[in-house]
């Protein structure tokens, strides 16, 4: 992990801009702001082209010799395949309304992270090469040369966007920054430039079934230390099963959960409830992968980790999917999973079975948002719960990037949490819900090396966070999404701190009055709950 | 450099009309031949460039979501903008198209010091909702040169145009709000730093051919006053097929008229079909539906995968050892 740069030393800029043009300003490629390069090894698991080891801080990045030739039919080929490609490469008109939208300009103030700028890095080589204006008059339609030096303001800027589609709810024409860094990135992958944080986790998933390369036994031995602390806090011994055929339900979480805190309180608020609902499900240890970190590669490789997902959904011979909390995940579900790999047609309708409820809006994917299975038993008084046990908490929502731009699930985290805790203070208006800020880290940027980057990115909504710290005394950003629970503790450290990161299924677990349990005094992070009817006057 | 070329660009052109009428008389190339091609141009270059992008297919479902999901029947969804039936589709893009919905939201970020505020902001809106609607009008009020006789919604708009009936001939709101709108345009890109930095020549230049137009029209009927009946002559010729350049007009009509048609031939190469293409916005045009019906993507192939069974090969023993049920012992 980098050093903490000093807060003043973060904030040191201004909304200006450079003296010189943007297509004239190099790109810097500054430690702190960058991800390793990715290792051959990792690409190579995955059939990548041209995997090699390479550093982004060299002159030299080993680039194959006819790396402009595959750039620019890379191009070509995805001008073809995708509308939204093309037609976002025509239209904009540069009125700017996108520039002071972005986590990245907010926290950096580097023009060229205005979405309008970032995406005119590609478009000015899409009009040199594609357009006949372009190739006539050149710069003066934003037109240039395809460079090495190109290539690498891509790279850098390319992965320094978190596709969290905030722009394009602003765009007058609805165009998605996150569509042209997804092309900006496969491109870039033509020619093997990763990042390690990516390319790892890519390979990792493709052999071992997660991110983060867990074999079988160790997802069961995590599970089990998960298992003893329910045991602790509740008294009950909680049993559940891995790769079980002729389970009703097949559970998909992303491997965050399962590996690290505080992720591993939200799992184990979804074991309790399980658990207490006496549900027939399943999880996978081939299948223990919801995230995606294909994804932020290119779409064939998103696809082809993503196929395990229904793949073992039929070999298990279950009847539908739940997911877990999870932000591109439930992107990748909601827009992309039934289009890959579908039809699952050996899959029925979602039902849930304690309240009888048939989940129309995935009637055709077949999975669930765990939130919307939730919000449906709370709605119908299926669980009995003391939003008492959160009473020591003052709460504040972070709606993910990808569950509010990309399918829309706003009130249904806002209805449970409102049914377990008892203090809900919603952010201001411009930082939530369809205009909620990015985490920062989203689409493989949370690395180690590249904090600074992060702490940048993360600053607009930690302000957001401050200003309901200070005005109502928020001590806990809820969340649904893994890479906000891996992220977002670190963010808080740095920007607000005493502010905790937890997913809403940990909030749920606290509030969770399980059959036979003993007494609780403590919290699923085995911290004492306060007691009853004292007020924690801090 | 880019703002003083599209000026010259467009003074150039200025200059050409006048000499072309005034010096060389050649009224027919003017006020016939270069109105035609320009037409043609315009035409087959807008249906090439909406057809070009229609090839091209959506693979994936990605609209973007701005509200409430359809989900349980007890939460409210948000039609609108988080659509998930054809007619609420049809809203959301009825709202976008005629008035700028998603420009409606837009904020203003500011920092001071170590704080930031995010501030309403709709003065951009309310310029390009101007100046978009106000060469609606614009355009539709010249109908009334093409047709006879007039119809009466035309002549309804004019009434309601000029219902402050200041002066004579009686002023069109819409010219003041289209001068103002371009103005206005022109200005924030000149003055906010930001916007200047992102702006190309091919931003200056359309906002100085769209003045020159409305400028060159205000001249033409409040001051110059130029012969409306030699005008609509012409007009109704040209759309008869049967052309009359009409002498005597003035040359300030022909100046409009060239920067029209120049308009119309840079339309298409330019990236004023965002008029076309925001109709093809796959993030604005689609249902939020891809849960509840399969999104087609013509080019899905096959791909390779790690299967469970090569999983179960490599990690066989371990499984056994902790007691996970294996396809294959």
């Amino acid at each position: 992990m980098a050093k903490l740069p000093a807060k003043k030393d973060l904030l040191d800029y201004k909304y200006d801009v450079p003296v010189t043009e943007w297509m004239e300003t190099p790109v810097d490629i500054k430690p702190g702001t960058y991800c390793y390069g990715a290792k051959g090894r990792n690409l190579e698991t995955v059939d990548f082209p041209n995997a090699r080891d390479w550093s982004p801080a060299e002159e030299d990045w080993k680039l194959p010799a006819n790396w402009k030739e595959i750039i620019l039919e890379g191009m070509a080929e995805r001008l073809e395949k995708y509308r939204s490609f093309k037609l976002f490469m025509d239209v904009c008109v540069r009125c700017g309304a996108c520039a002071d939208k972005c986590h990245f300009y907010m926290g950096s103030g580097d023009p060229k992270n205005m979405p309008v700028l970032r995406a005119e890095l590609l478009r000015s080589v899409y009009k040199r090469y594609f357009t006949a204006a372009g190739k006539i008059f050149g710069s003066l339609v934003g037109a240039r040369e395809l460079t090495e030096d190109v290539i690498k303001e891509w790279w850098y800027y390319f992965y320094q966007c978190t596709e969290c589609r905030r722009c394009s709810v602003f765009c007058p024409y609805g165009i998605d920054q996150a569509e042209i860094t997804m092309m900006g990135r496969e491109l870039l992958n033509l020619i093997g430039l990763n990042t390690d944080w990516i390319s790892g986790p890519v390979a990792n998933s493709y052999m071992k079934g997660n991110h983060v390369g867990m074999e079988p036994q160790a997802i069961m031995d995590n599970i089990d230390f998960m298992l003893d602390d329910i045991q602790t806090i509740t008294g009950k011994r909680i049993e559940p099963s891995f790769n079980r055929k002729g389970a009703e339900i097949l559970f998909i979480v992303p491997s965050g959960d399962l590996f690290a805190e505080p992720g591993i309180y939200t799992c184990m608020g979804y074991l309790m409830l399980f658990e207490q609902l006496g549900l027939d499900y399943t999880m996978s240890t081939y299948a223990s992968e919801g995230g995606n970190f294909g994804f932020f590669t290119s779409n064939e490789m998103a696809k082809r980790l993503n196929a395990k997902i229904y793949a073992e959904a039929k070999r298990l011979g279950v009847k539908w999917i739940l997911g877990g909390e999870c932000g591109h995940m439930w992107r990748i579900v909601n827009q992309y999973m039934d289009t890959w790999n579908g039809p699952a047609d050996f899959l029925e309708v979602p039902v849930s079975p304690i309240t009888g409820t048939r989940f129309e809006n995935a009637r055709s994917t077949k999975m669930v948002h765990i939130a919307e299975f939730t919000a449906d038993l709370l709605y119908h008084n299926k669980i009995k719960l003391d939003p008492g046990r959160n009473d020591h908490l003052k709460v504040t929502f972070h709606d993910s990037c990808n569950t509010s731009r990309a399918m829309g699930l706003l009130e249904e985290p806002r209805f449970i949490i409102n049914k377990i805790c008892h203090h809900f203070y919603e952010m201001p208006e411009e930082t939530i819900r369809e205009k909620t800020l990015c985490c920062g880290s989203g689409a493989g940027l949370n690395a180690g090396e590249n904090l600074e980057v992060r702490l940048r990115g993360g600053f607009p909504r930690a302000q957001a966070v401050k200003y309901v710290k200070e005005n109502h005394g928020v001590n806990v950003l809820a969340n649904i999404c893994a890479l906000d629970r891996a992220s977002f503790p670190t963010l808080m450290d740095y920007w607000v701190p005493g502010v905790q990161v937890m997913g809403v299924h940990e909030l749920l677990g606290n509030a969770l009055v399980m059959e036979g349990e003993c007494p609780r005094i403590l919290d699923l992070r085995l911290e004492p709950l306060p007691e009853k009817g004292v007020t924690d006057d801090v | 450099m880019k703002i003083g070329v599209s000026l010259l660009a467009v003074t150039i052109l200025v200059l050409a009309a006048w000499a072309g009428v005034e010096v060389l008389q050649l009224t027919t190339l003017f006020g016939v031949v270069i109105p035609y091609t320009a037409l043609l141009v315009f035409v087959t270059g807008f249906i090439y460039r909406v057809v070009k992008w229609g090839r091209s297919p959506v693979p994936f479902n990605i609209s973007t979501t701005c509200g409430q999901q359809y989900s349980l029947p007890w939460i409210r969804q948000n039609r609108i903008e988080n659509p998930a039936a054809a007619w609420e589709v049809i809203g959301r893009m009825i709202l976008e198209i005629t008035l700028f919905w998603s420009l409606f939201k837009n904020t203003k970020t500011e920092k001071d010091e170590e704080r930031l505020a995010f501030g309403s902001y709709k003065w951009l809106w309310l310029g390009g909702l101007t100046f978009h609607w106000s060469m609606l009008i614009v355009v539709l009020r010249h109908l009334r040169l093409f047709l006879n006789p007039v119809p009466a919604a035309i002549k309804g708009l004019e009434n309601l145009d000029s219902f402050l009936q200041i002066g004579v001939p009686l002023l069109y709101i819409t010219d003041v709000l289209l001068v103002g709108a371009l103005t206005y345009l022109f200005l924030r890109r000149l003055l906010l730093p930001q916007i200047k930095y992102i702006s190309q020549a091919a931003d200056y230049y359309p906002l100085f051919l769209l003045l020159g137009i409305a400028l060159s029209g205000i001249l033409m009927r409040y001051f110059f006053k130029v012969d409306v009946a030699g005008v609509k002559e012409l007009a109704i010729s040209l759309m008869h097929l049967q052309p009359a350049a009409a002498a005597g007009i003035g040359s300030i009509f022909y100046i409009h008229l060239f920067l029209v048609c120049s308009l119309l031939v840079y339309f298409p190469f330019s990236k004023l079909m965002h008029a076309g293409g925001i109709f093809m916005s796959p993030t604005r045009n689609r249902a939020n539906n891809s849960r509840m019906v399969r999104h087609i993507n013509p080019w899905n192939y096959e791909v390779k995968t790690h299967t469970y069974a090569e999983y179960e090969d490599e990690f066989r023993d371990k499984m056994r050892k902790v007691g996970l049920p294996l396809e294959k012992e």
